[in-house]
């Protein structure tokens, strides 16, 4: 087990900078998501840590070695690849077992351990057979035994559930999960499933355009989201973002297009310490915080209904306010009755207010 | 899932007519043919050019007479020499080179893999008439490229064609087919996922190991195929005898200049369509040998 540093390392493709000067350490027996849109470099990042990319600047550490310039087949990793990458000629425990083939290790003590490994992640009854064989969970299970094999320092994972259909999706979740808190390896794990990230995740790591824009733990990213960009990409459905208007005259206020929001005093404190009379701000709230009400509330949301859809434990109202869309989560099994006009309150103090730049204004 | 025929059987069979056709007509009827003509003392003038005799066996046995089988200008010492040519220039030159090629450039890209790349294709389509007056050039004995070349070093410049005729003839036919073999593995290696590669490169294996652990069982399929392929090719090649003619004497006579030298220049068909014989038996010998091992190899995969 060791840590995994990153100073300012960057990585480009000819003119197109695939990761652009990255900082974090993932400290020892950590589990960190890496979660972004398709694009933003999570990959290329891991790869960065496997030594399957070089680093076009910046240096990278695992443990107290400085690994910029070792090749990957000396860095002592284990990987998962999306497609899981097993190998169709060899057997489940030829398969897992190549790590240890490679290093030469003695059939019989390879043998031990490739039972151990496979017991673990409940495979050890396909051992005789071949990757075409078995299903995808299993597939995915047999490369992750063979990813931890031979204890590697560091542990990475590109995706790996993402051929997986919805429920095996997570079964296998849960199971990683339980694995991590047995073996407790430092792990880095990509993904651009939020639900994933925050599930898995001691500390995520938020991507966007190569750079990483925040990196701490779920909960933290969840209700303390740095940025606008982190806001809308964690949360299902997301977090509403309206735009609007800091008003300090009179009573100090939001004024968007459709809405008035009062300001509470700790807000106002935050909002005249960062901004200005009239400055943009963007506000938002997230879903799951607004409710439904079936009069006007001061300092609430109004709009004509523009969807409404019920999921079962949970129904999503979506209301225009203005030109915006703002989204009620319900948590109700039964469908809401709804008049033409629908009304949506919420609680103060889960407002966020974001600069103009898409900043968060610390308002707690 | 039941696999059905696209095509009802007449409407397939009205397209098959006319490969068919000319499949019997310029296979299978030649092949029965030559065959009934090995059994005979055809000539192409004097008495048996046109009352040819049903002679037997008479033309392979003397084809297989061990009193003078392997003398210089028989068709025992003309298979010896086919086994040379076919071993050193087919599978450890075309294949094995081609193969090394092809892994060498694999991911390694540039201009040098271009040149290599642009040079082989383009040695492999040539008509084979230019290629052996440009060869014959290039390796005559006074005043050829070659041994200017060696010359300029000070090395020995032998007379090529002369002195080392099979090693001449078989450098010849490596450098004309290796594109063939680099281009089936170039692509062959091309198709492995690149996440096998990485795998094994992060639980780190060598060089070495990944060659053998992984390039090689992945592409076997492409190895076979490449083997039988050039195998036969370089069996029945007839290039080197516009090199060399087949000489000096005989040195260089594989079975196909043999066969020429027997049926067109002494106009003994008879003798010329048993060789023929033989050689097909042969070739169909190496098809079938690797036609089981990809089939073993499909049953284990
Ligand atoms: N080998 C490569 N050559 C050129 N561009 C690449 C290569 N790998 C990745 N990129 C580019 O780098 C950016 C980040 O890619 P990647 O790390 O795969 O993103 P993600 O995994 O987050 O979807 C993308 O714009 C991609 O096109
Ligand atoms: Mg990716």
């Amino acid at each position: 087990m060791a840590s995994v540093t990153f100073h300012d390392v960057e990585k480009a493709f000819g003119t197109v900078k695939a990761v652009d000067g990255v900082n974090f350490t993932i400290t020892e027996g950590e589990f960190v998501c890496l979660l972004g849109p398709s694009g933003c470099g999570k990959t290329t990042t891991l790869r960065l840590i496997a030594g399957l990319e070089k680093a076009t600047g910046g240096n990278i550490q695992i443990g107290d070695l400085d690994v910029t310039h070792l090749a990957a087949k000396d860095r002592d990793i284990g990987m998962v690849f999306q497609d899981y990458a097993l190998y169709p000629h060899m057997t489940i425990g030829e398969n897992i077992g190549y790590p240890l083939k490679v290093r030469n290790v003695p059939t019989d003590a390879r043998a031990t351990r490739i039972g151990e490994v496979a017991k673990n992640l409940q495979i050890d009854k396909l051992l005789e057979r071949r990757p075409g064989e078995i299903s995808g969970g299993q597939q995915q299970r047999t490369s992750v035994a063979r990813a931890v094999v031979h204890e590697p320092q560091v542990f990475l994972f590109d995706e790996p559930l993402s051929n997986l259909d919805a429920k095996l999706r997570l079964e296998a979740r849960s199971f990683l999960k339980h694995l991590q808190r047995e073996v407790g390896v430092t792990a880095v794990y990509v993904t651009h499933d939020q639900a994933e990230a925050m599930a898995l995740a001691d500390r995520i790591a938020v991507m966007n355009e190569g750079r990483i824009v925040q990196m701490a733990p779920p909960l933290e990213v969840y209700h303390r989201p740095g940025t606008t960009f982190v806001a809308n990409f964690l949360g299902s459905p997301p977090m509403n973002l309206l735009p609007g208007k800091v008003a300090l005259d009179g009573e100090p206020r939001f004024v968007g297009e459709a809405f008035t929001i009062p300001m509470q005093s700790h807000v106002e404190t935050a909002v005249r310490q960062h901004l200005s009379d009239g400055a943009q701000v963007t506000v938002g709230i997230r879903p799951e915080h607004l409710d439904l009400s079936q009069d006007p509330v001061s300092g609430g949301f109004q709009g004509p209904l523009y969807a409404l859809e019920t999921l079962g434990p949970e129904s999503l109202v979506t209301l225009k306010v203005g030109d915006e869309l703002l989204t009620v989560r319900i948590f109700s099994d039964d469908a809401p009755q709804l008049a033409d006009t629908v009304h949506a309150a919420f609680d103060p103090e889960k407002l966020h207010v974001f600069r103009e730049n898409g900043e968060r204004i610390p308002v707690e | 899932m039941q696999r059905r025929p696209i095509l009802s059987l007449p409407t397939g069979a009205l397209f098959m007519l006319p490969a068919g056709i000319f499949i019997v007509a310029f296979i299978l009827l030649p092949f029965f043919w030559i065959a009934a003509v090995s059994f005979t003392n055809r000539t192409l003038t004097g008495r048996t050019a046109v009352n040819p005799e049903f002679v037997g066996l008479d033309n392979y046995l003397r084809l297989f007479d061990a009193s003078r089988f392997l003398n210089s200008g028989e068709f025992g010492a003309s298979l010896l020499i086919t086994g040379q040519f076919v071993f050193f220039s087919a599978i450890i030159g075309q294949a094995f080179l081609g193969l090394a090629l092809a892994w060498f450039f694999f991911n390694r890209k540039g201009w040098i893999q271009n040149t290599v790349t642009t040079i082989a294709i383009i040695a492999w389509i040539m008509p084979d008439v230019v290629v052996a007056f440009a060869w014959f050039a290039f390796l005559n004995g006074d005043g050829g490229t070659l041994n200017q070349i060696l010359g300029f070093f000070g090395l020995p410049t032998p007379d090529w064609l002369l002195d080392l005729p099979l090693v001449s003839v078989i450098i010849f036919n490596i450098w004309r087919g290796t594109a063939f073999s680099m281009l089936l593995f170039s692509s062959a290696l091309g198709a492995i996922p690149p996440s096998y590669l990485e795998t094994a490169n992060v639980v780190g294996a060598s060089t070495w190991q990944r060659l053998r652990d992984i390039i090689l069982p992945m592409i076997r399929s492409h190895i076979v195929t490449a083997l039988i392929l050039i195998t036969l090719w370089t069996f029945n090649t007839f290039t080197p005898f516009l090199l060399t003619g087949g000489g000096p004497s005989y040195q260089t006579e594989v079975v196909s200049i043999y066969t020429y030298r027997t049926a067109f220049q002494f106009f003994r068909f008879g003798s010329g369509a048993a060789v023929g014989m033989v050689m097909m038996i042969i070739n169909l010998g190496f098809a079938l040998v690797y036609l089981s091992l990809l089939r073993t190899q499909r049953r284990s995969a």
